[in-house]
Order: C-alpha cells, then sequence, then structure tokens
C-alpha cells in the first residue's frame, strides 16, 4: 500500500474535536424520539400491510399515538399493554386501531414490568430474524470468498423493478460486485414507505420491502451461477431512515446510504428530527452487518473540490462518530468521498490522488465510498470515457473499497446497458493492468501531494473546532457544509420529533447496539 | 468534392463520404444471426456499407455493437431555420455597467428546481454567487436581487414567492427529464401563472439539460437554456428584454 506523510497529531486532534461534536448531538438524541422511529419499532413487531387508502399500518398506529399526543411515551408502553391486555398480535393491534376498534392509549395498564417482558420477547424474535440475515451473508461470504480490490457499484434506475431485475442481472454477470437501486426522485421526502412490488418511478425505483425481496432472489440467483457473493444497495436517507434500514436487515440487503447531514443540506430535512433518525437506523444497519455510505462526497457538487475538500474530511470525521456512538464497527462505515476536480485545472489528478491517498489512510479499515466525476461530465462521452479512466486510476492507486462506477453518459441519462458494460470493461481493465502499482508508491516528501495533504487537514481542523465551538446545530445553520444554511427549526419533519417521556423505552436499542 | 450547403452529408475523411459511427444494443445473442440484425439496423437508418466492427455479448439475449456506414441524404442547410435566444452574451461586469446606466432600481430574480425534481446543480451555477465555471452566479451581479429556493419546490410554492418577493423573472431548472416528467409540470406553471394574472408581468425562463429556446417557447415560457449556458447568457438575455418589454 503506498504512503504519505501525514500529520498523526492534526488526526488525533481532528478526531478529539469530532468525538465532542458528536457527543454533543447525541445528549440531544438520546432525549428524543420520532414517528420514524416509532413506526420502525412497528415494523420490528410484524407490522406490516397498507389499508385500503394506501396508507401503511405502522403509520396508521404512530398516527394514533400522535393524534393522542402520546408520541413521547413511544410505541413499546402501548403495544405492548394492548397485546397483552386483549391478547392480540401486533398486526391485530394495528389493524383494529385502523378501523377503530381499538384505542391503545386509553387501555388500562398492565403491571409496567409484564409489559415490558411482552415486549422483550417479541423484540428478541425480530432481532434473531435480523441476525439470521446476517449469517446467511456471512455464510455465503465463506463459502464463495469475497472480492479483494475494490469492488464495483453500479445503479440501476429504471423505476420499474422487473425491469430493473434485468438490468441489474447483466451488471453482475459482466463484473458489478453491488448493484444500488436508484431511489425514485422525491421519495426522500415521503413521511411513509410505499408499499408492494411497484414498476413506476422517475430516476428510480420506490423502496420497497417487496421491492427489495424481488431483487435480493435475482442477485442470489446470479451468486449462485457466479459463486460470488453480489451485494444489495439501497437508500436509507430522507425521512424514513429507520424504517428503511429495518426493512433492508429484513431483505438481506448489504448497502444503505445513510447520511443525516446529507439530508439536511441537500433534501432540508429537519435536523433535529433526521439526526435522532439516523442513530436508531445506524444502530440498525450496525447490527445488520450492512456497510452505510455516508453523503459528503455531495458537498463537492456545489462547492468547489479544491476549496472546500476539508469540509468533506472534516464530515467524515463527524459521520464516523456518529456511527461509533450507534455501535457501528469501522468496517462498516463507508464514509464518502468524490473525483469532482475541475479537469480545467492543473495537476487536478495530482491533487486528488493526494486527497483519496489521506482519506484512505486516516480511515484505514473503512471502505470508503469514492464517487465518480459528474460535476465535469459532459455530452462529449469520449471525453467522459477519459475521465472516468483517472477516476479508476485513483481507485486502484489508493485503495478505495466502495468505487461507484462513472458512466460515460453521466451527463446525458440514467445508464443505457451497454454504458454499464463499458464502464465495467474500462474498470476492470485498470485494476488488473495496475494491481500492484500502490504497492511501489512512496509519496515524495514535502511534494505536492503532502503539502495538500497537510493543508486539507489543517483546515479541516480549524473547521472542526469551529464546529465545536458553535455546536453542530447552530454550525449547520450557518452554513458550514456545501455553501447550504439550514435553519434548527426549519425543513421537513420536525412536527415528528417529540421529547421523551420518563415512561419512554425502546429495547431494540439495547438489543442491537454493538450487539454482533 | 465541393461542399454543397443543399446537401450536407457527415464528414469522415473526405467530404461526402457520409461516414457515421454509432453504438447499441440489440436484444438478441451475440452470433452471426445477431450481426447480419445490426447491419440490417444501419440499414434501416439509411445507411449504406454498414460495418459492424465490434460486438460483445453484455448478458444472455443482448450484445453490444459498434457500427459504421455511409449516410446519403443529406440536408438542405442553407434552409433551416433555428430557433434561438439572440441576444449577444455580455459578461458580469457588462451587465452590471448596463444596469447601471439604464435600470432604475435593482430587479428581482426567483429561481429554483421544481416538481418533484431534487437536483440543485443547474439552478445552482446559475444562481450562487460561485456560478460555474468560471461564470459567477445571479448573487453576485450588483444589480440583481437572487432567490434560489432550491430543489423540489412546487410550482405553486414558487409562484407565493415571487408575488412576495415581487420578482421580476422567474428560473425554472429541470434535470429530470424520464417519461417527460417535466414537460407537465412546466408547462403546470405557465397555466399557474395564468391563472393568477401574472403571465404578462413577469419574465419566465427555463433551463436544463434538455431544454432547447424552441421547448421553452412552445411551452409558453420566455425563454430556454440548454446545456453550455450560463449566468452570464441568461442575465444577458433578461436585462435586454425587461427594457425592450417595458416591464421597468
Amino acid at each position: 500500500m503506498g504512503h504519505i506523510n501525514l500529520d498523526s497529531e492534526l488526526v488525533k486532534k481532528a478526531r478529539t474535536i469530532s468525538k465532542e461534536i458528536a457527543d454533543d448531538v447525541q445528549s440531544f438524541v438520546d432525549q428524543h424520539t420520532t414517528v420514524a422511529t416509532e413506526r420502525t419499532i412497528a415494523r420490528l413487531f410484524g407490522i406490516d400491510g397498507v389499508d385500503e387508502m394506501g396508507v401503511p399500518y405502522p403509520n396508521i398506529i404512530v398516527d394514533h399515538l400522535v393524534t393522542n399526543d402520546k408520541l413521547n411515551q413511544g410505541l413499546c408502553l402501548f403495544l405492548g399493554n394492548a397485546m397483552l391486555k386483549e391478547n392480540l398480535t401486533a398486526q391485530e393491534v394495528a389493524l383494529k386501531v385502523a378501523s377503530n376498534e381499538l384505542d391503545i392509549t386509553t387501555l388500562e395498564m398492565a403491571p409496567i414490568k409484564e409489559i415490558q417482558e411482552k415486549v422483550n420477547s417479541i423484540a428478541q424474535e425480530a432481532v434473531l430474524k435480523i441476525r439470521k440475515n446476517r449469517e446467511t451473508r456471512e455464510n455465503y461470504l465463506n463459502k464463495w470468498g469475497d472480492k479483494e480490490g475494490p469492488y464495483l457499484y453500479v445503479i440501476v434506475a429504471t423505476g420499474n423493478i422487473y425491469e430493473d431485475v434485468v438490468q441489474a442481472k447483466a451488471a453482475a454477470r459482466q463484473g458489478a460486485d453491488i448493484i444500488a437501486v436508484i431511489r425514485t426522485t422525491g421519495q426522500s421526502l415521503l413521511d411513509y414507505v410505499p408499499y408492494g412490488p411497484t414498476t413506476e418511478g422517475f430516476g428510480g425505483t420506490y423502496a420497497t420491502q417487496e421491492n427489495f425481496k424481488i431483487m435480493r432472489k435475482a442477485l442470489d440467483e446470479v451468486g449462485e451461477e457466479q459463486n460470488r457473493y453480489i451485494r444489495l444497495c439501497n437508500y436509507c436517507s430522507g425521512l424514513c431512515m429507520p424504517e428503511i434500514a429495518v426493512m433492508g436487515a429484513f431483505e438481506r440487503l448489504d448497502v444503505m446510504l445513510n447520511d443525516a447531514l446529507y439530508g439536511i443540506l441537500f433534501r432540508d430535512i429537519n435536523m433535529k428530527r433526521t439526526l435522532v433518525d439516523q442513530y436508531f437506523s445506524r444502530i440498525i444497519n450496525g447490527f445488520a452487518g450492512v456497510i452505510i455510505n455516508t453523503g459528503e462526497d455531495n458537498y463537492l457538487t456545489t462547492a468547489d473540490a479544491i476549496e472546500a475538500a476539508h469540509t468533506v474530511l472534516a464530515s467524515q470525521f463527524i459521520n464516523e462518530q456518529f456511527a461509533l456512538n450507534a455501535g457501528m464497527p469501522e468496517e462498516q462505515m463507508g464514509l464518502g468521498h468524490a473525483f469532482e476536480m475541475d479537469p480545467e485545472v492543473e495537476n487536478s489528478f495530482v491533487l486528488e490522488l493526494a486527497q483519496a491517498q489521506m482519506a484512505r489512510q486516516i480511515f484505514p479499515k473503512a471502505p470508503l465510498k469514492y464517487m465518480p466525476p459528474t460535476k465535469y461530465m459532459t455530452g462529449n462521452i469520449f471525453k467522459g470515457q477519459v475521465q472516468d479512466a483517472l477516476f479508476n486510476m485513483v481507485t486502484i492507486m489508493t485503495g478505495q473499497k466502495l468505487h461507484l462506477l462513472g458512466m460515460l453518459t453521466e451527463a446525458i441519462h440514467t445508464p443505457f446497458i451497454s454504458d454499464r458494460y463499458l464502464s465495467i470493461e474500462n474498470a476492470s481493465y485498470i485494476f488488473k493492468a495496475m494491481q500492484s502499482l500502490s504497492d511501489e508508491i512512496e509519496y515524495k516528501k514535502d511534494g505536492i501531494m503532502e503539502k495538500r495533504c497537510q493543508e486539507v487537514l489543517e483546515k479541516a481542523v480549524e473547521l472542526l473546532a469551529e464546529i465545536k465551538d458553535n455546536g453542530l446545530f447552530n454550525a449547520l445553520e450557518k452554513g458550514i457544509f456545501a455553501d447550504v444554511k439550514r435553519p434548527i427549526d426549519g425543513g421537513k419533519g420536525l412536527e415528528g420529533v417529540a421529547l421523551k417521556d420518563e415512561t419512554y423505552f425502546n429495547p431494540f436499542i439495547k438489543l442491537m447496539k454493538g450487539a454482533y | 468534392m465541393n461542399n454543397d450547403l443543399k446537401n450536407v452529408l457527415p464528414y469522415g475523411d473526405t467530404m461526402n463520404d457520409g461516414k457515421v459511427q454509432l453504438s447499441f444494443t440489440l436484444p438478441v445473442n451475440d452470433d452471426a444471426k445477431g450481426i447480419e440484425a445490426a447491419k440490417l439496423t444501419c440499414k434501416n437508418m439509411g445507411l449504406d456499407n454498414a460495418m459492424c466492427v465490434h460486438h460483445n455479448k453484455l448478458d444472455e439475449g443482448y450484445t453490444f455493437y459498434v457500427c459504421y456506414g455511409q449516410l446519403r441524404t443529406g440536408v438542405d442547410y442553407e434552409n433551416i431555420k433555428v430557433v434561438e435566444v439572440e441576444t449577444e452574451t455580455m459578461d458580469m461586469h457588462e451587465v452590471d455597467h448596463f444596469m447601471e446606466e439604464k435600470y432604475p432600481r435593482n430587479i428581482v430574480v426567483v429561481g429554483a428546481s421544481t416538481g418533484t425534481d431534487a437536483h440543485t446543480v443547474g439552478i445552482d451555477a446559475i444562481m450562487n454567487m460561485k456560478g460555474f465555471a468560471g461564470h459567477y452566479g445571479l448573487e453576485r451581479y450588483e444589480m440583481i436581487d437572487a432567490y434560489n429556493l432550491g430543489s423540489q419546490v412546487t410550482n405553486e410554492e414558487l409562484i407565493a414567492k415571487a408575488i412576495e418577493l415581487k420578482a421580476d423573472v422567474i428560473l425554472v431548472s429541470q434535470t429530470v427529464t424520464q417519461k417527460d416528467v417535466h414537460i407537465e409540470n412546466m408547462t403546470n406553471l405557465i397555466e399557474l401563472l395564468e391563472a393568477h394574472n401574472l403571465r404578462d408581468k413577469i419574465l419566465v425562463i427555463c433551463g436544463g439539460p434538455r431544454i432547447s429556446h424552441e421547448l421553452a417557447k412552445e411551452l409558453g415560457y420566455d425563454a430556454g437554456f440548454g446545456p453550455g449556458k450560463f449566468a452570464d447568457d441568461v442575465a444577458s438575455y433578461f436585462v435586454h428584454e425587461l427594457l425592450d418589454r417595458k416591464m421597468i
């Protein structure tokens, strides 16, 4: 592995400050719950399906708490009690609440200890189901082995899950290691998860549990054929973060986009809401063995890759601490960064290489997610293929792990089946041709690259110190990342946040956090 | 051979050779029959001497082809008419100077990526201070008060904001165009503006990778800007247009 000299004291300092930032947020998170968190609990209890209007039962039962001003006490208390008192399953309780036959907030309460026992026993079953999925994945990986070197990550985005399957299988057979099903435009802002198989979407396909299941089955089939494990990725971001995490855990997804900061900055989701949601979703992802992808690479789509490189690094440090607080091992932290240098800049490749090498060394165990050029891709597909080739070179030279394949038609359309092929061919060629190059590289002392790393690291530490002094919430309000400003009480979803009552309990946190 | 502008053909390495290259996928197996199918596909496009120079299997039943052929039917270049924004582009300083001389007040520009479209790349490139590729965004212009509302803004919200801020110009960015979702959304904005009796009072401009001036006109917009256009192109257009129409 290549090596560049980094100031290890500065790296240590960045981690210390980031921990303080994350811990400060954590004390807020610990005191609050959200509608999405409670709906996730409903799903863990086995509540699923939709009513005749298409409203998911998890929404119906949690809205029932909200309407009766009981969100702050949490679903476990009332659901567990209703199951005891009425001798019903969780799904039966939800159906009765939906048909207004039952008000779970006014039932006589059983002794709290009995409720907790009931809830715990069901919680353990749910957790076991997730654990088994994790074991299935591990068995596959033990049987076939896991890929050394970068995972080739491609997207499908037809809008129709059955069409996605055709494209995903083709891509997997061509060598893709991770298939991401892009979500339809706008799903991140839905405060519910649609249900069933779907065939209509714009720029992507709805994330539903059934769609997850369909794609999982298809990829397992190709895996059996090829004797290798094909990973499935979806989007556990937006207003339903933890719900999608649990659906992914139930259907054995392997990779999930999962980043509150991204939602705040680029989807205008309220910061309090999404940071609370993120905590529970990362606990679930951590437990399910899912690699998360964070979204700081997106900062460079609005800000400049040279001027704003330190904001990406600072955000990676913060995301690392958030993940650690949720009990997630470093091996599952797909921290994001991107190849977004302006091709007109002199030495753009050299500077990019420096930053990628630095990220690799600072987060040595994390399977870094490296995004291809998008901002400076044009309709010149021939040049685009070259831009992607440079990007592929950085990955193999610096040991990036989740390698999002760039498409030569990036600026034009969602990928054609042939675009994906050309892109896999490009990356495979370069990875093979340059396989051991990184072992041969020692970066020059005091060279352009080493100086660049020092500069970015220094600025990241300064920025982190500033964030710490303000607190993350206020810092976001001031527009610290991606030139985007978000008010603390603005954005979508704030009404779904509640301060926990002292009677609140959620056994899943204890059962799943760091418990793999 | 001379270039006959009444019958212009693609140029490979000799005038009027009509050479074109193309690549496509056919949902058939990679075999001799497939290659013939690729050549016939070229023939269907009016190409002579079709050559299939590359073919490979993408998956069972899908094959990728790279082909060359010669086009025999040219286009009458002389008689082509295109609808284009005709304003000559001034850079930011020239626009500032122009406005300083001719404008009695600042103007208000409200922009958004509308409908379900979550992409802000386009509107940011035009509006944000920083701009794109060395072309500063409208926020940096001295006499333009630019408000970038971001992404996923509904047409109703956009209009409400335009009324509140007394907008002179509305900019709409559309990036996602799959299944023509942008057409419906863009048409809806114009209808709503008409319903509010605002259509004549505000310049309405759209932009995006698949937007042309012609399409914009067709949908009832004042102008449309496609790929390769920057803040200065857009600003040059509207500072002239607002004056020409005596909207200032």
